[in-house]
């Protein structure tokens, strides 16, 4: 009898023990999370210059200039995407802008031979790709940084076109050429056709990015390229891959450009790559690879295009609208830093 | 004798020396002292830009800021100048490494608090650098005839032929040199470039060593930026505009690792000269200048990819000389 009131009760009846740890699905939704996601900085951003902007000047709020200010980034928008892929697998791709030199002088020494415009397209496009290959193959077969074997082909690229061209300048296109660069693709709303492709390449690249296994495949490669090797990804055919696509990209902006000024100098694009750069940066792109959205870079270049076309109308001269775009810069990647340093996990 | 080729910089010279031999049976005007002394003179500048870069770089980090850190001390030291044209030279020398010291730390301090990408820090200071200059100067250019000649003095003191710009490149890089192999901050450098965490269980700082690498980019770019005002006679806004890549040409050509933590002051200095060298020779040989791009461009591509095995190895050195006493007893 005592016996059976010591003993321990059935198992089944025992009140289930707390369990010490819960494996959560996913991290816990926070409102300091939200707040601090680069995207929510972004657009407070956006919010914040477009308000000023149109409080400023009565000019910012017009359809016709907010579409010939597009002009101005689409270009290298469209690079940007490229080069957005390419930081996030923890490479980068200084080269671009003299692909670019390249890739218009090619445009404008056929167009010179009267070549038809849809050729010239080719052409442009054919030699960005040609020159972004040659990047690619020259980083995944030596290993060497691809920032040195950029910075390399920076001069080579640009000095072949500074050969050729020497100080003359190719200024006889076509008119249905120039017409791609200088006219609205679609009159209503008045957009221009780079800022099109812009706007459908950025949809096409977020879907990749974001919705499919290549995409989760670059994600990997930037977190750890030597785990995701073996994981069995084929890391330096992407990058070989995304090097060409960089060199195209490259391409497709130099036959925009060229369409739009109607003159190809050895100096077209000067300084671009730093330009784009910072874009991509500014989207929150991790410089050490692995983080970043398209969104965010989509962001980033409308901040930085309004930003330039807001204070240009307030007749702030080009290069003072460079040292407050370089604060920007560091400012809106140094804030967040100091905010999480100071208040920690709130 | 294998063993003797593996060093990088001995290669480097043998080009060199051939280049020399062969440019000189080319142009015979090449191979005159004259030439030699103008070479040198002329790549004053980069001997001394390459070699902070290359501490910079030594720390896994770059500095795209040092041409714009040149041009706006240039500048700032000018407009003193021009105000008061009869301080004495010593003055400009001070004020000038002061102000460059002053932007290198800003550099250094986001760098080493912030711990934000220095590509992403110094891609910022260079458009803020450049664009200070418009802003505090209007824009206006300071011409060399307000600037009072003995602010033009130092670059026309000439010793031994050399123009006093080269011995000052040479005081750096001697002290390069004694604070790379001979100082404990020194070898922290290379601590920190080689293995960040292994240097922190040493008890090596990476932010103190960060610190240290920018303040002395900065320092020397603002040094340089006097010299390149006071020795071209103008300050203007677009000074040097680009020189930054040509730097980090140099320390790639020299040998440099962009991974950090291999580099040498000899192999710097080589492949600054090795530049020098194209961009004098070019003009001599009746080639036109345009080709300058083109073949440093193609330079620093064969230097990088000759050297690719070199640059692929994991396990990098802090102690060359131990490792080739090892390997040596182990062979």
């Amino acid at each position: 009898m005592t016996d059976l009131a010591l003993r321990p009760s059935q198992p089944a009846a025992a009140p289930q023990p707390k369990p010490r740890y819960t494996v959560a699905d996913r991290a816990p939704r926070r409102l300091s999370d939200f707040l601090l996601r680069w995207e929510t900085i972004l657009v407070i951003l956006l919010a914040a210059v477009i308000i000023g902007n149109t409080l400023l000047s009565p000019y910012f709020l017009d359809l016709y200039n907010l579409a010939d200010t597009t002009y101005n980034f689409s270009e290298k928008a469209i690079i940007a995407l490229g080069m957005a892929l390419l930081i996030l697998v923890r490479e980068i791709d200084l080269s671009i802008a003299a692909i670019m030199a390249l890739a218009a002088l090619a445009i404008g020494s056929l167009a010179a031979h009267g070549v038809a415009p849809p050729l010239l397209i080719l052409a442009g496009l054919g030699v960005g790709l040609l020159c972004g290959a040659v990047n690619g193959l020259l980083v995944t077969r030596t290993g060497v940084p691809s920032i040195v074997i950029t910075i390399g082909t920076m001069s080579l690229f640009r000095g072949i076109a500074q050969v050729t061209l020497g100080d003359q300048a190719l200024t006889t296109y076509p008119d249905s050429y120039l017409a791609l660069g200088q006219s609205y693709f679609i009159t209503m709303p008045p957009t221009p056709l780079s800022f099109l492709i812009f706007l459908v390449l950025a949809i096409v690249f977020g879907v990749v990015l974001h919705g499919t296994a290549i995409g989760r495949q670059l994600f990997a490669i930037g977190a750890n390229p030597v785990a995701a090797r073996f994981a069995g990804i084929r890391v330096d055919r992407l990058r070989f891959a995304l090097f060409t696509l960089s060199g195209l990209l490259a391409g497709l902006a130099a036959v925009l450009l060229t369409a739009r000024i109607g003159v190809v100098r050895p100096n077209i694009a000067l300084g671009w790559e730093l330009d784009v750069v910072t874009m991509v940066v500014l989207g929150g792109v991790a410089i050490s690879g692995g983080v970043g959205t398209i969104l965010g870079v989509v962001l980033a270049v409308f901040v930085l295009g309004l930003a330039t076309f807001g204070l240009s109308l307030m007749n702030v001269p080009g290069i003072v609208i460079n040292v407050l775009l370089g604060l920007l810069l560091i400012l809106s990647i140094a804030a967040p830093i100091v905010i999480r340093r100071f208040f920690g996990r709130f | 004798m294998k063993r003797l080729a593996t060093y990088r910089e001995i290669i480097l010279a043998a080009i060199i020396a051939v280049m020399v031999i062969g440019i000189s049976i080319v142009a015979p005007a090449f191979g005159t002292r004259d030439t030699f002394v103008a070479v040198l003179n002329d790549t004053a500048f980069l001997f001394m830009m390459a070699l902070a870069q290359m501490i910079v770089i030594l720390t896994r980090g770059i500095d795209l800021s040092v041409a714009a850190n040149l041009a706006l001390t240039g500048m700032l030291t000018a407009m003193v100048a021009e105000h008061h044209p009869d301080l004495p030279i010593i003055v400009f020398v001070v004020l000038s490494t002061v102000i460059g010291l002053g932007l290198g730390l800003i550099n250094g301090g986001l760098v080493a608090a912030l711990q934000i990408p220095p590509i992403v820090v110094t891609l910022g200071t260079l458009a803020v650098f450049r664009g200070m200059i418009v802003v505090i100067g209007g824009g206006a250019q300071v011409d060399g005839a307000n600037m009072g000649a003995n602010f033009q003095l130092l670059p026309k003191l000439t010793v031994f032929g050399l123009s006093s710009i080269f011995w000052i490149a040479v005081l750096i890089a001697v002290a390069c040199w004694l604070f790379l192999t001979r100082t404990r901050p020194g070898r922290g450098l290379y601590a920190v470039g080689c293995n960040p965490v292994a240097a922190r269980y040493c008890g090596i700082d990476l932010g103190r060593q960060q610190l240290i690498a920018y303040a002395i980019s900065g320092a020397v770019a603002g040094l340089s930026g006097y010299l390149w005002v006071a020795r071209y006679g103008v300050a203007y806004v677009e000074i040097a505009t680009g020189y930054e890549l040509t730097v980090i040409a140099a320390c790639v050509i020299g040998g440099v690792s962009i991974g950090g933590g291999v580099g040498s002051v000899a192999g710097t200095l080589l492949g600054a000269l090795f530049i020098g060298l194209i961009v004098n020779a070019l003009p001599v040989m009746q080639v036109s200048p345009f080709w300058q791009m083109a073949i440093s461009g193609a330079v620093i591509l064969l230097a990088v990819i000759i050297n690719a095995r070199a640059e692929a190895r994991p396990d990098k050195l802090i102690l060359p000389r131990a490792r080739r006493e090892a390997a040596r007893v182990g062979a």
